[in-house]
């Protein structure tokens, strides 16, 4: 009992710290203070300026573009990377070894390895970097996980099921339709999230492959308001504000989790 | 032609997308990088990039100064991660699953804007932004990436394992320092991995924790390709990729248990 309690409070302050920069940011969003740590008095301004469209424009923009990019980042890397894990799961050891091999290095190598590569690809290639680049680039470095994750799922699956679909007289679609995607279906949406992540959280890569022709990611943009000296105040309610949507989101997740387990 | 059609009809041929764009957007990257590397502005064939490298003690100090933190900080955060991760996967320490859910968020805040506010707290408890300031912001940044694959592995470890070992006569420190801590190996590996190199390779994080007064080889090599340096950054570059690759040849044994990301949600 005494272990249980200590354990238990060892994982609490341990979360207290890692959460309280967190913490400041959602109390530090309730004032006007234009530096992060002075306090003005509570104040709703920052959320309601946050909004008002006209002010914070740029701003604005770079989440647009955040959530658009990492939207299409996912769901081509979702498909191409479940598509890629049936087929690689069909490969021989040598080939299946190769391949995984490869599909690793994006996953080793670090943003700025893979940033830098790609940054010397799109030049040597003559491509004027922007929006498509940027995708280009989330999709590299997403892909990979998403093969991960559709694996396990294709090896837990009875390989009989498929035959049967076949003996049965499906097509090899049909039999992909109705019998391999619903088995991997829960490895492609995590793959899916996972990939959404990785694509809203990166700055390495983003900067990299994101040229100069005024595109800005929320990442970039933060990058760029941290080198002037200071953070756009409206960042403290926005980070607040996703924060707690994930969040919600995540418990929701969670409990239907809990829920189905126990079924 | 026969046989290409029947490839092209089997399931293995599916792999070709990913073959084609893998094969154009990570492995002739790679090598560029080390075309570049060899490479001066004229595109000749030279070894100057990394003649200069071994000349400039400073870049030189700034790898092994990176090194030093990365190491520093994966130290701490195996040595606080681990007993978090432990405990989290012990059914009799925490019977809530949605724990390590907890531990997983904070990351979906914009790592820059978290580590700005992580400056704040610092600012906040007057403490100075240096040394410390710094590998405190990195163990904040990146403790969830090791406590993660830990407790995977742990949760997944066979019980039976422990229970073998007590029914032998193992007192409870010999059943975790030769059972537990060698099985949940795989996972320290990988957290490792995903902490050691992300610290000596980021940049931004490291000039905002310290107000720029301390580089890493990250921003180093960012540094040099901004100011159209690329080649020599690119060299930089190629040499913190041996470092990868000697790092992940300790990680490569077991393919199926470790780096299987995923599993979040």
């Amino acid at each position: 009992m005494v272990k249980r309690l200590f354990a238990q409070a060892y994982l609490w302050v341990l979360l207290l710290l890692l959460y309280s920069p967190i913490l400041i940011i959602i109390i530090y969003s309730f004032t006007e203070a234009k530096v992060l740590g002075n306090w003005s008095g509570f104040s709703t301004h920052l959320y309601t300026s946050l909004f008002k469209n006209s002010v914070h424009h740029s701003l604005m923009n770079a989440l647009i573009n955040t959530v658009t990019i990492a939207l299409i980042a996912a769901t081509v890397s979702t498909l191409l990377g479940s598509i890629a894990a049936i087929g690689i799961f069909n490969l021989k050891a040598r080939a299946y070894k190769a391949i995984s091999f490869v599909n690793s290095i994006p996953i080793l190598n670090g943003d700025i390895i893979t940033g830098i590569s790609l940054f010397l690809l799109f030049v040597s290639l003559g491509v004027s970097q922007g929006y498509v680049t940027v995708v280009l680039a989330h999709i590299t470095f997403c892909t990979p996980y998403v093969v991960l994750s559709v694996l396990p799922r294709l090896k837990q699956m009875n390989p009989n099921i498929y035959e049967a679909a076949l003996d049965l007289g499906a097509t090899p679609l049909q039999a992909l339709r109705k019998v391999i995607v619903p088995e991997i279906l829960p490895g492609m949406i995590s793959g899916f999230m996972l990939a959404l992540t990785l694509s809203i959280d990166d700055f390495a890569v983003t900067v990299f492959t994101i040229g100069n022709e005024g595109l800005e990611t929320l990442s970039t943009y933060i990058y760029a308001d941290a080198r002037k000296g200071g953070l756009t105040p409206e960042l403290r309610p926005l980070s607040s504000i996703i924060f707690v949507v994930v969040l919600a989101l995540l418990m929701v997740i969670n409990y239907r989790a809990g829920r189905t387990k126990k079924k | 032609m026969k046989r290409l059609i029947l490839f092209l009809s089997s399931r293995k041929s599916w792999t070709l997308p990913y073959i084609l764009f893998s094969a154009v957007f990570v492995v002739i990257p790679l090598l560029l990088i080390a075309v570049y590397a060899f490479t001066d502005d004229n595109g000749h064939l030279t070894f100057a990039n990394f003649e200069k490298f071994f000349e400039h003690p400073e870049a030189i100090n700034t790898f092994v100064y990176s090194i030093g933190i990365a190491i520093i900080t994966t130290v701490v955060c195996i040595a606080l991660g681990y007993p978090a991760a432990w405990i989290l996967s012990n059914s009799k320490l925490n019977r809530s699953r949605a724990m390590i859910v907890l531990f997983i968020l904070p990351m979906w805040v914009n790592i820059l804007v978290r580590t700005l506010a992580t400056v704040a707290l610092f600012d906040f408890c007057s403490i100075p932004l240096g040394e410390g300031a710094l590998i405190f912001g990195m163990v904040y940044n990146f403790i969830p990436f090791m406590i993660y694959p830990i407790y995977n592995t742990l949760q997944k470890m066979d019980q039976s394992y422990i229970e073998a070992a007590q029914d032998l006569g193992a007192n409870p420190v010999q059943v975790f320092l030769r059972v537990v801590f060698p099985l949940s190996m795989p996972g320290v590996m990988s957290g490792v991995m995903m902490v050691f190199m992300p610290t000596i390779s980021t940049f931004a994080i490291a000039e905002l924790l310290t107000m720029n007064n301390i580089k890493l080889f990250g921003t180093t090599i960012q540094e040099n390709i901004n100011n159209s340096m690329w080649n020599y950054g690119v060299a930089l570059s190629l040499i913190m990729l041996l470092l990868i690759a000697a790092t992940s040849l300790f990680n490569t044994d077991d393919k199926d248990n470790s780096n299987e990301g995923g599993g979040l949600w």
